[in-house]
């Protein structure tokens, strides 16, 4: 099956998706984050919290003035390392305790500084080398099925539950599990520690919640002879950290959106661009596939109205993803499956976006999400829609497949009405595996218009940013019809410029020349 | 007059019903057995598994149909169908651009130490809740979403600053009556600044009720579950009240 699209458009995209990312780039560079600093200290091995439940790494950085932080929170933490010999976690807490405090050690070189910092930056390092290539080797010893690969959440709010189900999910067919967070994690300017078992419609993303689903998959996959990934949230104020702890505790795949969080959640811009940059070039290192959250666009509007939006953000999303070192296999551009039922041939147009989605970016794990907007409750009507989801998904090549649920709209899912939504999948992509292959769309006819349509309206609207700058661009309401300011919204008071010395010892090792594509 | 009904299967009164759930036992024909006399427990008669099968280890499904033997006397029930007509966001904002010819402004925010905005970002938010949008995608609704830990001052400050028509306060925490105090306080607040009247007052959160937010001199309260058109609908139609009445 394939789409005649106008190649020259497609490049004319990229082209103008490059003009947008140029001087949003410009503004990463100069700037860092609270967030970003949290993810540096959680990086050197600084975890847990305080007494008074702060973690750690929020009440080290919050211990910093906010002049003194443009030279970035490892540079003071490697002076007083230097000079106290204390691990970075007795630091940590020393720090808390009131014992040591980072303004007595100003005068301790730079050098020194750095070279005390070296063997924890090493330590990173291969701790989250050595996941990469455990992936690598349970990937080469437990192949997964082929794709799409099955994907569905779990939310209950209690990590145990989640593992129960996440374990008789695999086993039914599941090739991805996702924790769903608790609503309103991804306002939290910081992130909860240990195990968790009260959420509200979801699970606290936790480095121990992180740990115990990962040691419950390894154990079904062994079983089952299949590796079954496990993803989490990147997006809201705590990108960066989540990154960090999705490398340790190896996560597959992160939900990690450019814009997601601006849109959505009334995120600061200038907090989301800095930190989807740095923890895109974690995620990049850690061999973790993004997933973005094109979707969103579509459950909030009318879908095909939308449709340009979804593509330009893709293009917006695989820029910032490539800067951030992010080669094309671990680009997990997202859309959706919610046109309304109720249109008639709409179902051709799912096909003719799904398929301009897999020809444009052909090297890309496209993330298909099921339909959610147009589930009602009728769970007869709505196990159709999702056959109908699926057989799009099969027929146009998709690579990660979250599995709609019948019971949408009703509840989070019950653990029959998962297993009802993996049989429905394998069903259907099994009776029509090689049914894409088969197809020849017709020149000229409705799915090949509405494709070429999509992508002109895409190029326009990316003209339309492009002159107007990104910033600009989001202020003047041009995705999703939301307008954010860019000094507005949430987290923006922990944006910093950097000063001429700032010094991430990270930066260095993940940055994109240094990873292969 | 007094009219039986059972449910209608292919012939009148039959009682024919269906049912599906999940057991967590290990399928195996002891199973089936087991979900046939669960089904006959909750008063089914005739009950077939008619299909019964493993979905993980530990765990079955099953789907049955039984007959009821009971019914209902529909003409006895008929008269509690009265319910509030709902509007959609095209209807609320047509009705506030002719009823009110601009637009409402509403600020909504997690007052006191609460940081859970699960609630008033369900209204709010552009995405919202349920496949109903929140009221930043209403054209004639202009939303501030002030977010979390928002100081009573701070929101009655805004409140007068910029002119608002309508309050979202909510709260999800309730421990030892947190969010009663809260509730109390900014209604309090709003009296003495002389602003109470100027704005619709609503509550919110899992834990209110209609009938708390009366006592706690609020205009409206809503509960889990919410969709943010009935908020939007609710504040339109008093605010088109309240200028019909001043009017007069």
């Amino acid at each position: 099956m394939e789409l005649k699209i106008d190649r020259t458009r497609v490049d004319r995209c990229r082209k103008l998706a490059a003009a947008i990312a140029d001087p949003v780039e410009s503004f990463i560079a100069a700037h860092s984050t609270v967030s970003v600093e949290r993810a540096v200290l959680r990086l050197l091995g600084v975890d847990g919290v305080t007494p008074e439940d702060v973690p750690l790494p929020n009440a080290v950085v919050d211990s910093i003035s906010e002049r003194e932080l443009g030279c970035g929170a490892a540079m003071h933490f490697a002076r007083a390392l230097a000079e106290t010999g204390l691990e970075p976690l007795a630091l940590a807490r020393a720090l808390t305790e009131g014992s040591v405090t980072l303004g007595q050690f100003a005068t301790t070189p730079a050098a020194a500084a750095r070279g005390a910092l070296r063997p924890y930056v090493d330590a990173a390092l291969a701790r989250i080398t050595a996941q990469r290539e455990e992936r690598a080797a349970r990937l080469a010893q437990l192949p997964q099925l082929p794709p799409p690969l099955l994907y569905v959440i779990v939310a209950s709010g209690n990590i145990y539950e989640d593992r129960t189900a996440a374990v008789a999910a695999a086993e039914a067919g599941a090739q991805v599990i996702a924790v769903i967070r608790s609503t309103g994690q991804s306002l939290l300017d910081f992130v909860p520690f240990g195990p968790t078992t009260e959420g509200f419609g979801g699970t606290y993303a936790t480095q121990a919640n992180f740990a115990i689903m990962r040691a419950a998959l390894d154990e079904v996959s062994e079983r089952l002879g299949r590796y079954v990934m496990l993803t989490n949230y990147a997006s809201g104020l705590c990108m960066p950290e989540i990154a960090v702890m999705a490398a340790f505790e190896r996560l597959d795949m992160l939900l990690n959106d450019s814009m997601y969080g601006i849109l959505f959640r009334d995120i600061n811009m200038k907090r989301t661009f800095v930190d989807q940059h740095f923890s895109r070039m974690l995620n990049a290192y850690s061999g973790i596939i993004i997933n973005t959250g094109e979707d969103n666009y579509l459950t909030t509007a009318d879908a095909v109205d939308q449709a340009p939006a979804v593509l330009a953000s893709q293009f917006i999303n695989e820029e910032f993803a490539h800067r951030a070192g992010l080669p094309d296999r671990q680009i997990g551009l997202g859309d959706a499956y919610e046109i309304d039922p109720d249109r008639e041939d709409g179902f051709l147009y799912q096909v003719a976006q799904a398929q301009l989605a897999r020809e444009i970016f052909p090297d890309a794990p496209l993330k298909y999400m099921p339909p959610t907007k147009h589930m009602t409750g009728d769970v007869f009507k709505g196990h159709l829609i999702d056959a109908m989801f699926n057989l799009t998904s099969v027929m146009t090549g998709q690579s990660i497949h979250l599995c709609g649920i019948l019971t949408e709209a009703i509840h989070t899912p019950f653990l029959g009405d998962r297993a009802l939504s993996l049989e429905n999948a394998r069903y259907i992509m099994s009776t029509a595996r090689h049914f894409g292959d088969e197809v020849v769309l017709r020149p000229g006819g409705k799915i090949e218009q509405r494709a070429q349509a999509v992508l002109s309206e895409c190029e326009a609207l990316l003209e339309r940013v492009a002159t107007m700058g990104l910033m600009k661009a989001i202020e003047a309401a041009s995705f999703a019809d939301v307008s954010r300011t860019p000094d507005g919204g949430r987290g923006f008071e922990g944006v910093f410029a950097r000063a001429s010395d700032y010094y991430n010892p990270f930066e260095e090792t993940l940055k994109p020349a240094t990873v292969s594509p | 007059m007094s009219r039986l009904v059972k449910p209608y299967g292919d012939t009148q009164d039959d009682g024919k019903v269906q049912l599906s759930f999940t057991l967590p036992v290990e399928w195996s024909e002891a199973a089936d057995e087991a979900a046939r006399q669960l089904a006959s427990k909750m008063g089914l008669r005739d009950v077939q598994v008619v299909d019964g099968r493993r979905i993980a280890s530990g765990f079955s499904f099953f789907v049955l149909y039984g007959t009821t033997p009971q019914g209902v006397d529909v003409d006895q029930i008929a008269g509690s169908a009265v319910q509030a007509h709902a509007m959609t966001m095209e209807e609320i904002d047509a009705f506030v651009a002719e009823r009110i010819g601009r637009k409402i402004r509403v600020a909504g925010a997690c007052i006191g130490t609460d940081a859970h905005t699960v609630g008033i970002d369900a209204i709010l938010n552009m995405k919202g809740y349920k496949g109903d949008y929140g009221l930043e995608r209403y054209h004639m609704f202009e939303a501030f979403n002030l977010g979390s830990q928002v100081a009573i001052e701070q929101l009655v400050r805004f409140t007068k600053e910029h002119a608002m028509d309508a309050l979202l306060a909510s709260q999800v925490v309730t421990q030892k009556g947190s969010d009663v105090k809260n509730f109390t306080a900014l209604s309090e607040l709003l009296e003495a600044e002389g602003l109470r009247d100027r704005v619709v007052l609503i509550c919110g959160g899992p834990r209110v009720t209609n009938r708390l937010a009366g006592e706690l001199g609020y205009d409206a309260g809503f509960g889990r579950g919410t969709l943010p058109s009935e908020v939007a609908a609710f504040v339109a139609l008093t605010l088109a009240e309240r200028i019909r009445t001043a009017a007069r």
